[in-house]
């Protein structure tokens, strides 16, 4: 197999199929761009984080990486309950290369250096590659070319080709894939600018301490790989609202020179500034790029004004009064390929062999394209593994990228999965790994510690449903409460291990046990009355449409509707249901045509 | 699909009876009916003699009107013939139809047809069901405004309301970490708050239920009484009265008495279960039962006993006809007072369903729903932890979105079909 592009999705990807046993080259511009991290030097976050456990759980790379290269643990949204806590670390940007460097490494990689200028396609079915150094045939390719295809990078007036600084863009890849005609669109994403660490004035700015007990990524992490460091903060002051107003003529977006569309969720600063104006200020975020790099990531100051605006409008910011950018930001418009035209495992329809993983298929984000690395690396090398929306935040990424498309890059959130309590970050091994034994693509340290954990977990809950004590034994319920099992008496406010362990003896169980095992009971309620929410879901993703159905001659479905599911052309009624704008007639009408369809055939 | 026939109009007796056919070759059939006559042309009526095809016997003059397809309600040809609604010529023209090679549809089957077709999306299809058997105005009121949409612009409305506050909750729980987003309780309770309200505008939609439920399944009166205290007369006379009687209909069990009264626009069912006794028959003593428990639970009682609230005999004692002191004075058997007494039903009967808004939760399967929405809605303004909060909105909205058809078309589909009573 070939692997194009060694970044976030194209490592994983890599690593998942080696895993799998399969021969895997890994393509990529240069050694030296291997696992890097183009954007902030952070990973994970809310629904990030849970993305990131995810691929820890099929035995992934990213993890690792991440608490190798771990410099600040914080646990996200820690008082709002576990379905929604998100782990992030900000990580040295070397040291995460590094440990990328390593396990790809250990994981029998083949890595080319060459530029990978066409697909090889024979009869219908991609079959390799053409490089600067040659064909490279292979039965599948993972095309994971980030914002490489035809990418533009703006500052100011200022336009270079490429998709990263200092790097040329992937041109003729992008222009042959524009004449696959396959459908595409045009996206942007920015960068702040980045500031040198030395000349910033510490001691004027609020601190952000990690957490005490770092939550790592990996189940097999136990221990901090770094010393670790604290983050700062500051704001947008009116000066610097000012200098942007003053200036924004001269921003590319206003000026209409970026076609592509940007992300809501992560706007530059000039968005922020005119979209909202009444704000007294926009927090940053001071991110350390290392700890032996006294480059600065300043998140929340993405930029695409000419570098002179730049500069003074970080200087208008308090703390930043005297600090020097070390790289201008700018904004980078990019190719990507319309997620519609892929199945569930992103293998194109229209081509197969061919899988597209990352910011090519229209998200934005470390852990996003590793976790479409893993799905399209393992589906690559000959595994069968669609993840669904009711197992994991993955399944519900690739759901809604090949069924709605993207109109902005795709971003996970905690309220894009409607099984949110669920699919936890602290229960992703137990969701997940099991499937991965089953699959084949999980080594033996992680097995063994699946395996015990599982084992603990079950027993603890046994344990807990089976001991009886009257509400009386514990501080926390007022009136006798009547009897019940302390997985019950779990779920009431207030009651902790503690409580528990006092009312009866249960045996010992270490803390990350108990945590799961004492959300699952809190949660039980909640997640079994989904339950037949799950059942109906997989029932309406059983009810096959068949492939190349054409939509606008189904009766009863209006223009629109045959139009919306056409280019969705959904493969399951499920996935239809969830199409945008689609009507309970028009689903009906589907159904309906479907059933006579079955009924006609049999 | 093959042809099918059904009478779509209520039961005979009364005063037109239109039986429906539906499929291929209607035309065909319908043509063989009337003999050399010319069969009306698409979308127009005319009168015409239908013949028995065995022996060209005349079963009825009756007016028959034409849809080819696409354009009729099922999307297929469609003949509809409107008769005397006679029990007799009803069932010989439908005898006649069989005969010619048409089978007696199913439950629902023109719905499922035209829903099929594409002829009606899913509350429609709901509310005609409900319209086609609707035997008075009130019932007719009722599936209309459904299927204008009365419920459907309500349950959007809600549901508008049900994203606007999940997004305020689920901006608390994605972008924590994001300072533009207040970190703190503020947005929690403004939205119980809110949450509060559109749980009482629920509450206050499915307050009118009970009303939806009287004006689908009729008021049920019972008369009670001794022995000769005149009931069956009563009955009788009251039969005698075109206008209040719709219908009387032999009951469950062989001497209970049904008769329907159309009570100013409102549709009522009069029990009379004097002549049960008791049995041995295992199967009608199970009728008698029912019977006996639906007469109990009857909205009014007609009590004809002594100090009941209708006295009898006034022709004997002489007595003024009329209303006072909380009864109603009649003669079963000169039908002095009846007028009186029809007035006083009219009158209990408009109380119980008032003219005017129509309600708005009709169907059991709509009650259904909006109190699962309604109670999530509760459950989310109750809860402290912002998690479980929106998770009881997700499940609010999922239920406001089977009200609107917008999931789950398989169970909405297996509810509708054995709801339908079209055709029979």
């Amino acid at each position: 197999m070939i692997i194009v592009g060694a970044g976030h999705a194209g490592c994983e990807a890599a690593c998942a199929a080696a895993r799998m046993g399969a021969r895997v080259a890994l393509i990529t511009f240069s050694r030296n761009n291997i696992g890097q991290m183009s954007c902030n030097p952070a990973i994970g976050g809310l629904g990030k984080g849970h993305l990131v456990r995810e691929v820890d759980a099929m035995d992934g790379i990213m993890g690792k990486a991440a608490d190798r290269a771990g410099i600040q643990f914080r646990l996200l949204n820690r008082s709002r309950g576990p379905a929604v806590q998100g782990p992030r670390a900000q990580a040295d940007r070397r040291l995460y290369a590094a440990a990328i460097h390593e396990l790809i490494g250990h994981s029998g990689v083949m890595v080319i250096a060459a530029e990978v200028t066409d697909i090889v396609v024979e009869q219908g079915q991609c079959r390799g590659v053409e490089t600067s150094i040659g064909t490279i045939r292979a039965s599948a390719v993972v095309l994971t070319s980030g914002t490489f295809l035809g990418g533009v990078m703006h500052t100011g007036e200022a336009q270079i080709a490429g998709g990263r600084v200092g790097e040329a863009g992937a041109g003729s890849l992008s222009r042959r894939l524009r004449a696959l005609d396959l459908p595409m669109g045009r996206l942007k994403t920015g960068t702040p600018p980045r500031l040198d660490g030395r000349t910033i004035d510490w001691a004027s700015l609020e601190v952000q301490p990690g957490d005490a007990e770092p939550s790592f990524f990996s189940a097999l992490t136990r221990q901090t790989s770094t010393p670790q460091v604290d983050c700062h903060i500051t704001r947008t002051t009116q000066a610097t609202h000012d200098i942007i107003r003053d200036a924004i003529h001269m921003s590319p977006m206003y000026a209409g020179r970026i076609e592509g569309v940007g992300p809501r969720y992560c706007p530059s600063v000039e968005d922020k500034v005119m979209r909202f104006g009444d704000r007294d200020g926009h927090q940053i975020f001071l991110e350390p790029e290392g700890l032996d790099d006294p480059l600065i990531y300043p998140n929340g100051i993405s930029t695409s004004l000419p570098q002179a605006v730049q500069v003074d409008l970080v200087r208008s910011i308090p703390g930043l009064e005297k600090a020097r950018i070390v790289q201008a930001g700018y904004a980078v418009e990019y190719d990507h390929v319309d997620p519609r035209a892929l199945d569930h495992s992103l293998q194109m329809k229209a081509l197969p062999g061919l899988w597209l993983a990352g910011q090519i298929n229209g998200t934005t984000g470390y852990e996003e394209a590793a976790a479409q690395g893993l799905v399209a690396g393992l589906n690559a090398a000959g595994a069968r593994w669609i993840p669904g929306r009711s197992t994991s935040y993955i399944g519900v990424m690739i759901d809604d990228l090949v069924t709605h498309g993207v109109t902005e890059p795709y971003r996970m959130f905690t309220s894009r999965a409607e099984f949110r309590l669920r699919l936890r970050a602290d229960n992703s091994d137990i969701r997940l790994t099991g499937t991965g034994l089953g699959i084949g693509c999980v080594g033996p340290d992680r097995a063994a510690h699946f395996l015990a954990r599982k084992s603990e977990i079950d027993r603890l809950t046994r344990e807990l449903q089976k001991v009886r004590v009257p509400g009386s034994t514990l501080p926390q319920i007022q009136s006798d409460g009547g009897v019940r099992s302390l997985w019950e008496w779990a779920r009431y406010p207030g009651v902790d291990w503690e409580m528990l362990t006092n009312a009866a003896p249960v045996g010992d169980a270490a803390p990350d046990i108990v945590e799961s095992v004492l959300t699952n009971a809190r949660y039980a309620v909640y997640v079994e009355r989904q339950e037949a929410d799950i059942i109906r879901l997989r029932k309406d993703e059983a009810v096959i449409v068949p492939r190349g159905t054409i939509f606008s001659g189904i009766p009863g479905l209006s223009g629109e509707m045959a139009e919306r599911l056409q280019i969705a052309a959904p493969e399951t009624l499920g996935q239809a249901s969830r199409v945008r704008g689609i009507t309970p007639a028009a689903l009906t009408a589907l159904l309906a045509w479907l059933r006579r369809q079955q009924t006609a055939a049999a | 699909m093959e042809p099918i026939h059904a009478l779509s109009s209520g039961l005979p007796p009364c005063g037109v009876a239109v039986i429906r056919m539906s499929g291929t070759g209607v035309f065909d059939i319908a043509q063989k009916l009337i003999g050399a006559g010319d069969l009306p042309g698409p979308r127009q009526a005319a009168l015409r003699a239908l013949l028995r095809p065995s022996d060209g016997k005349l079963l009825d003059r009756a007016l028959m009107l034409t849809f080819a397809a696409p354009a009729s309600f099922t999307g297929e040809d469609v003949v509809e013939l409107h008769c005397h609604g006679s029990v007799a010529v009803v069932a010989g023209v439908q005898a006649a139809l069989t005969s010619l090679g048409s089978r007696p549809a199913q439950a629902g089957e023109f719905t499922r047809r035209a829903f099929e077709a594409g002829r009606l999306d899913l509350t429609q299809a709901e509310a005609l069901s409900d319209l086609i058997a609707a035997e008075t105005e009130s019932q007719r009121d009722q599936a209309l405004a459904q299927a204008g949409g009365r419920l459907r612009s309500l349950a959007e409305k809600w549901r508008t309301q049900l994203i606007d506050i999940s997004a305020e909750l689920e901006s608390g729980l994605d972008f924590s970490d994001e300072a533009d987003v207040a970190e703190n309780a503020l947005a929690a309770s403004r939205s119980s708050v809110a949450l509060q309200q559109l749980a009482a505008d629920m509450t206050q939609a499915l307050a009118t239920t009970g009303m939806a439920e009287r004006i689908r399944h009729g008021l049920t009166i019972a008369i009670i009484g001794p022995p000769n205290a005149g009931k069956s007369s009563l009955l009788n006379n009251l039969i005698g009265r075109e206008a209040a009687i719709v219908t009387p209909l032999a009951g469950t069990t062989r001497d209970v008495i049904e008769v329907h009264l159309d009570l100013a626009g409102r549709a009522a069912v009069l029990l009379d279960t004097a002549g049960i006794r008791d049995t041995d028959d295992p199967v009608e003593a199970e009728g008698i039962s029912r019977a006996r428990a639906r007469a109990a639970a009857a909205d009014l009682v007609i009590d004809m006993g002594p100090g009941g609230n209708v006295v009898n005999g006034i022709d004997k004692t002489g007595e003024r006809p009329g209303r006072r002191d909380g009864r109603t004075y009649v003669s079963a058997r000169t039908g002095e007072g009846l007028a009186d007494l029809i007035q006083w039903l009219t009158d209990w009967a408009e109380e119980q369903i008032p003219s005017g808004e129509p309600p708005v939760v009709t169907t059991a399967r709509q009650k259904q729903l909006v109190e699962d929405a309604c109670i999530h809605v509760r459950e989310a303004a109750g809860h402290g932890d912002p998690v479980l909060a929106a998770e009881a909105l997700r499940s609010a909205a999922v239920a406001l979105g089977q009200l609107t058809g917008q999931i789950d078309p398989e169970t909405i589909l297996g509810a509708i079909f054995s709801r339908f009573c079209i055709g029979k």
